[in-house]
């Protein structure tokens, strides 16, 4: 029984790992209908920033990387967006297969950098251990979620910023003859979004390998978040996050780690039945 | 989700007979080529290395006629791929073993054949799961999915999340279908040694004549009704569904024939490589006949095929010069093509034939 | 108009053409197995993708070796010459590559694979061409073909000796915890099996699919069932996930030990020394083993490939495999696998991990069995080894436990 009652914090730090992952592949995806594949590569860049600020700060390496990451992926996804991304908008299916293509060339090129094994980031002592099955280093990402949503949330309902952001998702014609600059704006969300990317990379530092396929083991899992949540929508993501965490922990805890995945797909394919546009769905008169 | 194209659908030029000549013409000497030629020219290894790309051609040809035609993005074509090339893979295993087990259940520790397996050991039953298995899911998955208006980004991303829960699937029944390891060590197909060159001299006209009529057939159904409905789906489904036509139907009937064709290639490219595995199926490899298609330029079925042979040429030949190079090598080339040539190789040679005119 | 027809098929017709000239190009000059004054080797490991991580240092190793054997003299007065192809962690590109290196460049044997499944894949190609493959990585054992030679741990090599020590330690309850392939749900099989002879218990058994990373679940499990160890065959980066986890979930090296076979002191490293100290790892060679040629050998290979350079059991297993193919050639008096084959039965050499030899019979090595303790400094302590080296048993037909398990 006991077991079974730790799945609920097991599930919901599931969760958190999937919110965090997915919360940037929201805006891009979701706000810009960019199917970015690089994102996993740009998570990766995270954990690396982790791993190289190790050599000056130590093990205290996590938090300071926190801020830097994000700038870093940030970076990374800002010069993506402006070089190649911004010439294919209204063409998602393009901008997929040429993301990941980018992120092909991400993946060789941090095998090149930082030679092919796994390299290591030291969590910071007070994040070791915990009580029970709840580790700190689990609460810590946990916190690390909730704090970026609030963030997020803060930034689209309280800045003028945020706003116009949220009308160029509503209707970027709209905005557009409203006198948004949209291109400023696709170039904050994009930043903001792989920036985010970056400050989840730092996180799973904390839980899993850091190596060049480190995106590759989360893109698949982001998406889904995203699919099921509805494109674009903040509440949808953090409960679809919650939801698939909790359904993934419990189903592995009664089966095993294969078919928890599988009885996901299955759940995910059987939801977007009744709901094909995810939890949420923008209102909007715009004609697709 | 709408492509802005300028793909002239109806506005063919007239078609003098010279025209009309034209694709026959080409088509004829690449069938030379493939048929007479390469088999005099060509030593066994390479000629089983074409092989094994006219497969993944027949591959692409449903990726074409589903994406490019039909505006779908299947990232999860090896599914299909890999149920075919499983229905051939257990076949050849049953007839080969003889009434015993299969060498790895053995291994596995499966006492008894599974009920699953004891059908594929009549050929015709094989051969019709082939091509039956793939376009049965493909059709279920469609209508449930089309039937939603589930498409564009959404549906490629649950293909994809379909391949990779389908290669879990497939590596967790380790009993029935051999995990990791896959399908291997077949001897004998239909009687012939597989180890022979003659043997893979005519699985390569095989599977060049299959690709052959595949490819007249998608034509056909291109320039059809059908065809021009597909394409009117594509660039403006809500309209197609105004004026009274269910594209949801065309949509799915579209899916199913891709993946059937994935389904025949997954069967001929167990003989001709000798292998069907999960590492074939999963989001990877998907993905990159994906590209191989894109490169070749979505909107030729031509283009299809073309890409298909000349990525798997490419990666041959450069990871045997450079291993780590095919990656910025692939990913640099996409990045180029996208940007620069989003109507692939196909779209290149039609620019330069307009210029021409 | 006419034109125009051509203008497609003009550059159709230079592709096919290339193709045919690569194809037509006479297959290098040299024949069987190299020229006048070389013999040609292939080496075959994935250096790109998902297994690189390994293998790239296992193709190190059997450079080093072929170096080695060059600047003594070479074999039978001939350098050897590495032909090097890339697997690219994608098992039908094993079987082509492994094709390639037999037909056109018509190599005397090849070195190489890791993984269980590209072995598998390569089999038959080796099996139809009568050609020669050294496989150098512990497996899970149930094989012998002719044309392989087996130079890594078979099941009862380093499994068995893994579960006896653990039987010595008076662990009596154990978690079986692996990644979702043939090598852990095989080595479970003969872990249950010995189990259930030796008054041991199995008390969870839990399998994850490649590349998982997410462990909490797993770790809530296995600490429920209060196991007295663990004994882990998870594979690659799972590892690093596992013991991160598992750590931070308070378990010890002290409160719940594991048993590892597939952490060598190359993935320790990405693991995190923190996070995996003090655990148990069973393998057949060590860095820190101490014998002559082993003192030899991580001096060569770190003034080689560079000072913070590991050496572990699969890369000095691809070492010792050139090693014993030069020394079959030599006895044989020539490259031919017939004749290969015939000499290597019985060889015997002194190599890093200590006394190995050829067993003519399976074509396995006998191999002395060590279990080690992660240091905190990286390196891996050896705790117990078996005296003597054991003799390869693929089959475990020399357990009276074991029958039932294959008959194949």
């Amino acid at each position: 029984m006991e077991g079974f009652l730790n799945q609920l914090p097991i599930g919901l730090s599931i969760g958190a790992v999937l919110l965090l992952i997915a919360l940037g592949l929201t805006f891009t995806f979701g706000q810009m209908g960019v199917i970015n594949m690089a994102h996993g590569e740009f998570i990766m860049a995270g954990a690396y920033t982790a791993y190289l600020l190790q050599g000056w700060t130590g093990r205290a390496a996590v938090l300071v990387a926190l801020p830097v990451a994000f700038v870093v992926a940030g970076a990374l996804g800002l010069i993506l967006e402006r070089l190649a991304i911004r010439h294919f908008y209204g063409r998602p299916l393009d901008t997929l297969l040429l993301t990941w293509g980018v992120s092909l060339v991400l993946q060789q090129l941090a095998r090149d950098l930082f030679g092919a094994p796994n390299v290591q980031v030291q969590a910071p002592e007070w994040l070791q251990g915990g009580p029970g099955i709840m580790p700190y280093s689990r609460m810590f990402i946990l916190a690390l979620a909730i704090g970026s949503v609030v963030a997020v949330w803060a930034y689209l309902n309280r800045t003028g910023q945020g706003r116009r952001m949220q009308a160029v998702m509503q209707n970027r014609r709209l905005a557009a003859t409203s006198g948004i600059d949209t291109g400023r704006v696709d170039m904050r969300t994009f930043f903001i979004g792989s920036g985010l990317a970056g400050v989840a990379g730092v996180a799973l530092t904390l839980i899993g390998p850091v190596g060049p396929a480190l995106g590759t083991y989360y893109i698949v899992d982001a998406f889904l978040v995203v699919v099921a949540g509805g494109l674009g929508q903040l509440r949808g993501a953090v409960i679809a996050a919650a939801a698939l965490g909790l359904l993934n922990s419990f189903a592995e805890f009664w089966t095993d780690a294969s078919l928890a995945k599988v009885i996901v797909f299955v759940a995910i394919v059987g939801f977007l039945q009744f709901r094909p546009q995810g939890l949420f769905v923008l209102k909007s008169r715009a004609l697709t | 989700m709408t492509l802005t194209t300028e793909r002239p659908v109806a506005k063919t030029p007239p078609a003098t007979w010279r025209t009309r000549l034209q694709g026959p013409a080409v088509f004829a000497t690449v069938a030379v080529l493939a048929l007479v030629v390469a088999p005099l020219l060509l030593e066994p290894f390479r000629l089983g290395l074409l092989a094994k790309y006219l497969v993944y051609a027949i591959v692409a040809l449903g990726i074409g006629l589903a994406w490019g035609q039909g505006g779908m993005l299947v990232l999860g074509q090896g599914v299909f791929f890999g149920l075919g090339g499983y229905a051939m893979g257990m076949h050849l295993k049953l007839v080969e073993a003889q009434g015993d087990l299969p060498d790895f259940m053995v291994w596995s520790g499966v006492e008894q054949l599974p009920a699953l397996w004891e059908p594929f050991a009549n050929p015709v039953f094989a051969l019709a799961m082939v091509v039956l298995a793939p376009m049965a899911l493909a059709t279920a998955l469609g209508a449930l999915v089309f039937r939603q208006r589930v498409r564009g980004a959404y549906f490629a991303i649950l293909t994809q999340a379909l391949a990779a829960a389908f290669v879990i699937l497939l590596i967790g029944q380790q009993g029935l279908t051999g995990g990791t390891n896959g399908l291997t060590n077949f001897f004998e197909l239909f009687g012939q040694d597989l180890a022979l060159d003659e043997t893979q001299r005519v699985l390569y006209i095989v599977v060049a004549v299959v690709l052959g009529l595949l490819y007249l057939g998608a034509r056909q159904l291109v320039n059809s009704r059908f065809g021009r409905l597909l394409v009117a789906v594509r660039d403006g489904e809500d309209r197609v569904r105004f004026l009274g036509y269910n594209p949801a139907t065309v949509k799915t009937v579209t899916f199913a024939i891709s993946a059937g064709m994935a389904g025949l290639a997954g069967a001929l490219f167990v003989p001709v490589v000798g292998i069907i595995s999960p590492a074939l199926l999963g989001v990877v490899p998907s993905l990159e006949l994906v590209v191989a298609v894109a490169v070749g330029g979505r909107f030729a079925l031509a283009g299809a095929v073309l890409g298909a042979v000349v990525m798997g040429y490419a990666k041959t030949t450069f990871s045997e010069q450079f291993a780590g190079g095919w990656l910025y090598l692939q990913g640099a080339l996409f990045i180029l093509v996208m940007t620069l040539a989003p109507r692939g190789i196909a779209g290149l040679l039609r620019r330069r034939r307009k210029e021409t005119r | 108009m006419r034109n125009s027809a051509w203008r497609t098929a003009i550059p159709l017709v230079a592709l096919v053409a290339t193709l045919g000239a690569c194809g037509a190009e006479p297959a290098t000059s040299q024949q069987a197995g190299g020229g006048e004054d070389s013999i040609k080797v292939g080496i075959l490991h994935s250096l790109s993708g998902t297994m690189a991580i390994s293998e790239v240092t296992v193709r190190d190793a059997e450079l080093l070796a072929i170096e080695e054997i060059n600047a003594a003299g070479g074999v039978l007065g001939k350098k050897l010459v590495p032909v090097v192809e890339d697997g690219a962690s994608d098992w039908p590109t094993f079987a082509e590559k492994a094709t390639k290196l037999i037909a056109r460049d018509k190599v005397a044997t090849v070195f190489g694979g890791w993984t269980s499944a590209s072995r598998k894949a390569m089999l038959p190609v080796f099996e139809r061409r009568k050609a020669l493959l050294w496989y150098p990585v512990q497996y899970e054992g149930l094989e012998s073909s002719p044309y392989i030679f087996y130079t890594g741990a078979t099941t009862n090599q380093q499994i068995v000796p893994g579960l006896e020590y653990l039987k010595e330690q008076g662990k009596k309850k154990i978690f079986l915890v692996g990644s979702d392939y043939v090598f852990p749900r095989t080595a479970n099989k003969v872990i249950k099996a010995y189990a259930a002879a030796n008054g041991m218990q199995v008390i969870g058994e839990e399998y994850t699919p490649l590349g998982h990373t997410e462990y909490s679940t797993l770790v809530n499990k296995v600490v429920q069932a209060k196991p007295d160890a663990v004994f882990n065959t998870l594979n690659g980066d799972s590892n690093v996930a596992f013991f991160k986890q598992l750590k931070s979930a308070g378990a010890t090296a002290e409160s719940l030990p594991t048993m590892s076979v597939s952490v060598a002191e190359e993935e320790v490293k990405g693991i995190g020394v923190d996070n995996i100290a003090g655990h148990l790892v069973a393998w057949n060679y060590y860095q820190t083993t101490e014998n002559a040629a082993n003192g030899k050998f991580v001096a060569a290979f770190k003034a080689k490939y560079g000072a913070d350079k590991v050496t572990s059991d699969p890369m000095e297993a691809g070492y010792n495999a050139v090693y014993l193919w030069a020394e079959a050639v030599k006895k044989a008096g020539s490259v031919e696998v017939e004749a290969v084959r015939k000499a290597a039965g019985g060889i015997e050499l002194e190599r890093p991990e200590g006394l190995v030899t050829i067993d003519g019979e399976n074509q396995h090595m006998f191999k002395t069995a060590r279990i080690g303790v992660v240091q905190p400094d990286g390196l891996i302590k050896e705790v117990w080894n078996s005296k003597e080296p054991i003799k390869p048993d693929p089959y475990l037909k020399g357990y009276p436990w074991a029958t039932g398990l294959a008959q194949g």
